[in-house]
């Protein structure tokens, strides 16, 4: 092998590793977010309340917006937008889907939550955004959210709020999305 | 990279000189060709001086390809209020006018000098893979026909701006991003492959006795380019190729509803695109740390360090990249991270500055076009680059951000930065590739046409920007008129000086001052031992090559 064969393999050997690197990105970009908590995704799944004292020294404004996302003539509200809570107690608030169209479907809301660094204290024990939703034309649904904030949030977070937008699930790929594998990321 | 002695070359490159067998040691006076001719002779090249010149044309004729699109913006920009074109058109000129100036005009244009300088430089007879030399700039021109093409179809062209952030270049993009991406993608190829064949040539033809140690600065700075390159061209491929499944295949990768992260395109988008930037800077550092010292008769102040400061500004690109994404709802660590290695950059370049200025420093200086580009290009840049340690405070960055002030922040290091190098590259090398001196009178009136042109235009955009003008915007508030009028007339005579830069070439090529083998008094490397024009061929027999002491 020459010096130059040599080299152009070195060369292909890692240009190849990085672009097996860009796309490996996406999954690490997940997982680090997941871990750090820094880019206000929660965990989609049941979680079990920590049975903690109540900390009464503090009270947490926790705020809910609703937005809909493109392609769904559907509309989600939230019934109380504002709750103060002290951090070890699980609140309950109240949500209604309704479905303005003329033909029934199915539909998501995607949580997300601010600031992002709170997104690792936010317990979700039930949560209408588990799954997916399904309508029919005009009808109005009513879901809980149970949550808690747990006591070892930060001192400096005085406010949440969690946003909520709507979106359209397709009724053809919906086996695969129910066991949550979309390529490019987790439900 | 430990020295090595560099293996003794086989005096023919096959591809030139297989059939007929005739080789002649050394240099012959006039450039000999076999093979054929017309337009097949450009076309099937493999000599690296031929390659060089095809590279050079393509990016000046992309560079007034470009600047049109950017006169176009311009001149809807000269008075607030819609007058000549439409909003989808004007997003349609901003879009193209980045992509063509970044991918078609600024790095080819560095890789034909590249081309043709650095064989020469290294004592190398053509570079280390001629054939894939020839097809990875022809790969160019179909790319760019390809991503022009998209103008004219229905939808229009790409219009989501030069950094193609998902949704908008996905979700609301229009049809013709698929044309887009496979544009990128040759692109992105042809930089892959022209980036290969450099590092090849750099480490395995050097002439002997010339250590990595000895190589000039331009050759050094384009092989760390050329590892940036390669690092950081297939991130481009994987997130276009992403963009192209969430577009055609229906994956999610960037698509909130299906589970994937609009704000995850930014982050792979940047990692590409910091390293690129410096990607086209680090090449025009070399090319003027060649020309300070030959105009000011010195040799280079700290040429290690130059080295040194070299890579780790190499090093640090890949770890800045979320500055461009202060206002995106990044968590305070990371503002706070890569607020600080951002401005940790100011040091090496800062070094790069002093060493330039302390080799001008008790020189004998003398002011021909060339130097004179590379002394706007020192103090210009170093503006360019004031303005991004203000961006790189990230409170101030909030206010900062998407305004005119990033846009004359990066057109100063862009403008007056990179494409004042390659001008300046030209002049100083335009009498070894034609054998005549450029016209030194129409060099001046370039030069300082160019000047004032470039301040005239991107000074304002400071002042328009800090006031709160955002950018790729067709309109505007009232109050920004007289800046924005300031800058369409200085972008005009930037753009209409340019023909000087044509009109100086074409007449250089075909007569002037005759120049001798050593073209510039003060000048030192080994493509001055070679004779003006330079031979088709050159070191067919590697030279022997003495480092200088102290």
């Amino acid at each position: 092998m020459t010096g130059v064969q040599r080299t152009v393999t070195r060369t292909v050997v890692v240009l190849l590793a990085m672009f097996v690197f860009a796309f490996a990105l996406v999954p690490l970009y997940d997982v680090f977010c997941r871990i750090t908590g820094i880019n206000g995704k929660v965990e989609n799944t049941a979680q079990a309340m920590v049975r903690d004292s109540i900390d009464e020294s503090r009270v947490i404004t926790v705020q809910f917006v609703t937005r809909a996302g493109a392609g769904l003539p559907w509309k989600l509200e939230v019934l109380n937008r504002q709750v103060r809570v002290h951090p070890g107690a699980a609140t309950e608030v109240h949500f209604a889907f309704t479905n303005h169209g003329s033909t029934a479907g199915w539909g998501r809301a995607v949580p997300s939550v601010s600031p992002s660094e709170a997104s690792l204290y936010m317990r979700k024990i039930t949560c209408f955004c588990f799954q997916e939703q399904r309508l029919a034309a005009g009808e109005r649904l009513e879901a809980p959210l149970v949550f808690q904030l747990t006591r070892d949030l930060p001192d400096d977070i005085k406010t949440v709020t969690l946003v909520y937008t709507l979106y359209p699930v397709d009724d053809k790929p919906l086996a695969t999305k129910a066991t949550s594998v979309v390529p490019g990321g987790e439900t | 990279m430990a020295p090595k002695l560099p293996p003794q070359q086989p005096l023919q490159t096959p591809a030139e000189q297989g059939n007929d067998g005739a080789a002649t040691a050394g240099h012959v006076n006039e450039g000999y060709h076999h093979g054929p001719s017309g337009l097949m002779r450009w076309l099937l090249t493999t000599n690296h001086k031929e390659i060089g010149t095809l590279y050079l044309i393509f990016s000046l004729s992309m560079f007034f390809i470009g600047g049109i699109f950017a006169l176009v913006v311009r001149a809807e920009l000269f008075q607030p209020g819609l007058q000549l074109v439409q909003p989808e058109f004007f997003n349609q000129m901003t879009t193209m006018h980045g992509l063509i100036m970044v991918f078609g005009a600024v790095m080819p244009g560095f890789v034909g000098l590249a081309n043709w300088m650095i064989p020469l430089q290294v004592g190398a007879p053509d570079m280390a893979l001629p054939r894939l030399n020839n097809f990875s700039f022809w790969l160019l021109p179909v790319a760019f026909t390809l991503l022009l093409s998209t103008l004219l179809m229905p939808g229009g062209g790409p219009n989501f701006g030069w950094t193609f952030y998902a949704p908008l270049s996905t979700t609301y993009a229009p049809p013709s991003t698929t044309f887009f991406i496979l544009s990128l993608h040759i692109a992105g190829i042809s930089s892959i492959l022209g980036a290969i064949n450099i590092i090849a040539t750099i480490l395995n033809m050097r002439a002997p006795g010339m250590r990595m140690m000895d190589m000039p600065l331009f050759v050094w700075t384009w092989l760390i380019t050329a590892f940036l390159l390669i690092a950081v061209m297939p991130v481009l491929a994987g997130v276009i190729t992403m963009m192209l499944m969430d577009i055609n295949f229906g994956t999610s990768f960037f698509n909130a509803a299906g589970g994937g992260d609009p704000v995850m395109f930014q982050h792979i988008f940047w990692f590409f695109g910091h390293p690129e930037v410096y990607i086209m800077i680090l090449p025009a550092f070399g090319i003027v740390s060649a020309i300070i010292p030959t105009f000011a008769r010195k040799r280079l102040f700290g040429y290690a360090s130059m080295v040194y400061a070299t890579s780790s500004i190499a090093i640090l690109s890949f770890l800045v990249w979320a500055h461009h994404m202060f206002a995106v709802g990044l968590p305070l660590v990371a503002e706070l991270f890569f607020m600080y290695t951002t401005m940790l950059i100011a040091v090496p370049t800062g070094v790069k500055v002093f060493n330039w200025i302390a080799t001008l420093f008790q020189g004998s200086i003398s002011f021909e076009t060339p130097m004179l580009f590379a002394l706007a290009f020192v103090v210009l840049f170093t503006i360019g680059g004031f303005s991004g340690l203000m961006l790189a405070i990230a409170p101030a960055d909030f206010q900062y951000h998407d305004t005119y002030f990033v846009v004359a922040h990066f057109h100063y290091v862009l403008v007056p930065g990179a494409v004042f190098a390659i001008m300046a590259a030209v002049y100083y090398w335009l009498p070894k590739w034609t054998g005549h001196y450029p016209n030194e009178r129409l060099g001046r009136w370039h030069f300082w046409t160019s000047v004032i042109g470039v301040n005239l235009t991107f000074f304002p955009m400071h002042f328009s920007g800090l006031a709160g003008m955002p950018r790729r915007i067709p309109d505007y508030a009232l109050q920004f008129a007289d800046f924005n009028m300031a800058s369409s007339i200085g972008a005009l005579l930037f753009g209409t000086s340019q023909l000087l830069f044509v009109l100086m070439i074409i007449k250089c090529v075909r007569g002037g001052e005759k120049a001798p083998a050593k073209a510039w008094e003060g000048a030192e490397d080994l493509e001055w031992t070679v004779p003006s024009p330079a031979p088709l061929h050159t070191f067919d027999t590697p030279p022997q090559f003495h480092h200088r002491e102290g």
